[in-house]
């Protein structure tokens, strides 16, 4: 029953001689949010990309819901119930925003979908209410493309749902965004995580703040510290890993 | 549809239904073989367009339906126990065995669609599954069109080499070269172009078109929400292979030759040029392309036959650099795509900035 959603075991990604992530655990259990934080090139991406089978681990296991994903294909990891938000937003910029839905949607990729040329009803009511939530119902015909930059990250949070996902995970969902914008994110994600999990990569503290979820701060492809966002503020190592970045982390958005 | 659209195509259908009563046979013989080639370039508007994959072997595809009925229509002319001149010159005292199912027409129809669409897929198949993208992708192509073309010339005693294949007997005893025969074939290309352009119209608006679009636009984001791109872009690939097989036949039908010169590189680049002029996104675009580019060589070649390599380069310059989405551009630029009440918001955006 306890059995944690996505369990990390002992894993290792190696580019050539550079180790990105050296023999990280971590645990993610089911409903819950978890950010991941620390400087640059600590190896949050490549987590990520490790998990979703975007890069292939050197050692160690990815397990979910007690299922070993490690050597699967990319598209079956999907499958399994993994979405990830890329950094950069990456939409379908010739399709409508609802065209984007519906492809993101997890009943479009069974093959009798293929000829059809509108989704079913019970499609159209998740497609509806995935864009109620993230906030983007008025642009639904418009082309991707054409949205404003927090609107293209809402709609890529809302592909991510729309795939069906049990575990979603944002690589830096509020980049880019006005602080209003970034408000309205992490109140979008608290409110997914009623019914998701989420591992989310974020630098703003603020933001991170907002979430109020416990904090896995990555170093040099380990783990260095985790628990709240406070006690690893306090904490010396990460302080002195952060340096120079201690005060952006303390006061810039504070 | 919109009721413009419609209206459009219903036109336009009208005029080609009518063309035998106010063209010269000349210009009708010109139009039905523009048309058969139409079919070619509306698999292109697929695999190019809204695929996104550059094929610059489509001239293959082409051949292998032409090559595939111009083997009955040349056993078709012979009398039985007979061997087509070029084997004959060679000492065969046979047939090859894989020409011999080709002297039933049926079998040879059936070929002019499945051989491309086979060799479509086996290529697809091992190219999209290695993930072959892009640029390399259309050099494959290209290496393919090369290789083929090669290959018909050097195996003369079996493709009859550099000239071809040519001096064919009747389809199901009906003499293609005929006036009856060719206004009989300008009839059976306008149906199949047209059923050719209302599957592709219906797949342009179901999901697996625009599963096409999306791949085009982020194939790692298409895979990364649980789709294996590969079988998508072999389906798309290989229907496009088939109506270019399609085209070669009802092309070689009716002109009554076909040579390696006809499907190699340089035509299967003039093939690319047809949609771009037409805008590659659209299927009335394509057809128009083909027809525009294909009159405008006749009209150029006869008039001053060295010209049309540098016109169809410069054309090509001109559309890259100037109309990216064809001559379509012209039309539609003003024309608002959506109802007024949707556009609003671009619109309000636009006046806000």
């Amino acid at each position: 029953m306890n059995q944690p959603l996505l369990q990390i075991e002992h894993l290792t990604v190696r580019f050539d001689a550079f180790t990105a992530i050296d023999d990280l655990s971590l645990t993610v259990p089911a409903r819950s949010v978890r950010v991941l934080i620390g400087p640059n090139g600590a190896g949050k991406s490549t987590l990520l990309d490790a998990i979703i089978g975007r890069v292939r681990p050197a050692a160690g296991r990815i397990v979910f819901k007690g299922r070993d994903l490690t050597h699967l294909p990319e598209h079956r990891i999907v499958r399994a119930g993994i979405c990830r938000k890329f950094q950069a937003p990456g939409l379908l910029d010739s399709l409508t925003v609802h065209d984007n839905l519906v492809v993101a949607e997890a009943r479009s990729r069974r093959w009798p979908a293929l000829l059809r040329t509108q989704p079913t009803a019970a499609q159209a009511g998740r497609i509806d209410g995935i864009l109620a939530t993230v906030g983007l119902t008025a642009e639904r015909h418009r082309p991707a493309g054409r949205l404003a930059h927090g609107q293209k990250q809402w709609l890529e949070i809302g592909m991510v749902v729309a795939s069906g996902a049990e575990l979603l995970l944002l690589d830096e969902p509020a980049a880019g965004m006005s602080l209003g914008e970034r408000e309205q994110t992490a109140d979008l994600l608290q409110r997914l995580a009623d019914r998701h999990s989420l591992l989310v990569i974020d630098h703003d503290m603020a933001f991170v703040e907002r979430l109020g979820a416990p904090v896995s701060v990555l170093h040099a492809g380990r783990l260095l510290k985790e628990g709240s966002l406070q006690d690893v503020r306090q904490d010396p190592q990460v302080r002195a890993v952060y340096l120079g970045r201690v005060d952006e982390c303390e006061y810039d958005y504070a | 549809m919109r009721r413009a659209e419609l209206t459009a195509h219903a036109i336009a259908l009208g005029l080609l239904v009518l063309a035998p009563w106010w063209l010269s046979p000349y210009d009708l013989s010109l139009l039905g073989r523009f048309l058969a080639m139409s079919i070619l370039a509306l698999g292109l508007t697929i695999v190019w367009g809204w695929s996104g994959l550059l094929s610059l072997g489509q001239g293959v595809f082409f051949g292998l339906g032409a090559y595939a009925l111009a083997m009955n229509l040349k056993l078709a002319a012979l009398a039985p126990g007979d061997l087509p001149d070029f084997m004959v010159w060679s000492g065969f005292s046979r047939l090859p065995w894989w020409w011999a199912p080709f002297r039933h027409p049926v079998v040879a129809l059936a070929a002019v669609v499945l051989v491309p669409a086979a060799v479509a897929a086996a290529f697809g198949w091992l190219v999209f599954h290695r993930r072959v993208r892009g640029v390399y992708f259309a050099l494959l192509t290209q290496a393919l069109a090369l290789a083929f073309s090669t290959f018909l010339v050097s195996q003369q005693a079996y493709t009859g080499g550099f000239s071809g294949l040519t001096n064919f007997g009747p389809l199901f005893g009906v003499q293609l070269a005929d006036q009856k025969g060719q206004t009989a074939l300008y009839g059976v290309t306008l149906v199949l172009l047209t059923a050719s352009y209302a599957l592709a119209t219906w797949l342009s608006k179901s999901h697996f078109g625009r599963l096409l679009v999306a791949i085009r636009d982020g194939e790692n984001r298409v895979r990364f929400l649980g789709y294996n791109a590969a079988p998508y872009k072999v389906a798309a690939f290989t229907l496009a292979a088939a109506f270019a097989g399609l085209a070669g036949a009802l092309y070689v039908a009716q002109v009554g030759v076909i040579s390696p010169d006809m499907v190699g590189v340089v035509p299967s680049i003039e093939m690319l040029i047809w949609v771009a002029v037409g805008g590659r996104e659209s299927l009335a675009g394509a057809v128009l392309g083909c027809l525009l580019v294909n009159f405008g060589k006749d009209w150029v070649s006869s008039a001053m036959p060295s010209l049309w390599l540098f016109v169809m380069g410069g054309l090509f310059v001109l559309v890259v650099t100037v109309l990216p989405r064809g001559i379509g551009q012209l039309v539609s630029v003003r024309v608002p795509r959506r109802r007024p009440a949707e556009v609003a918001p671009a619109a309000q955006e636009l006046a806000g900035q």
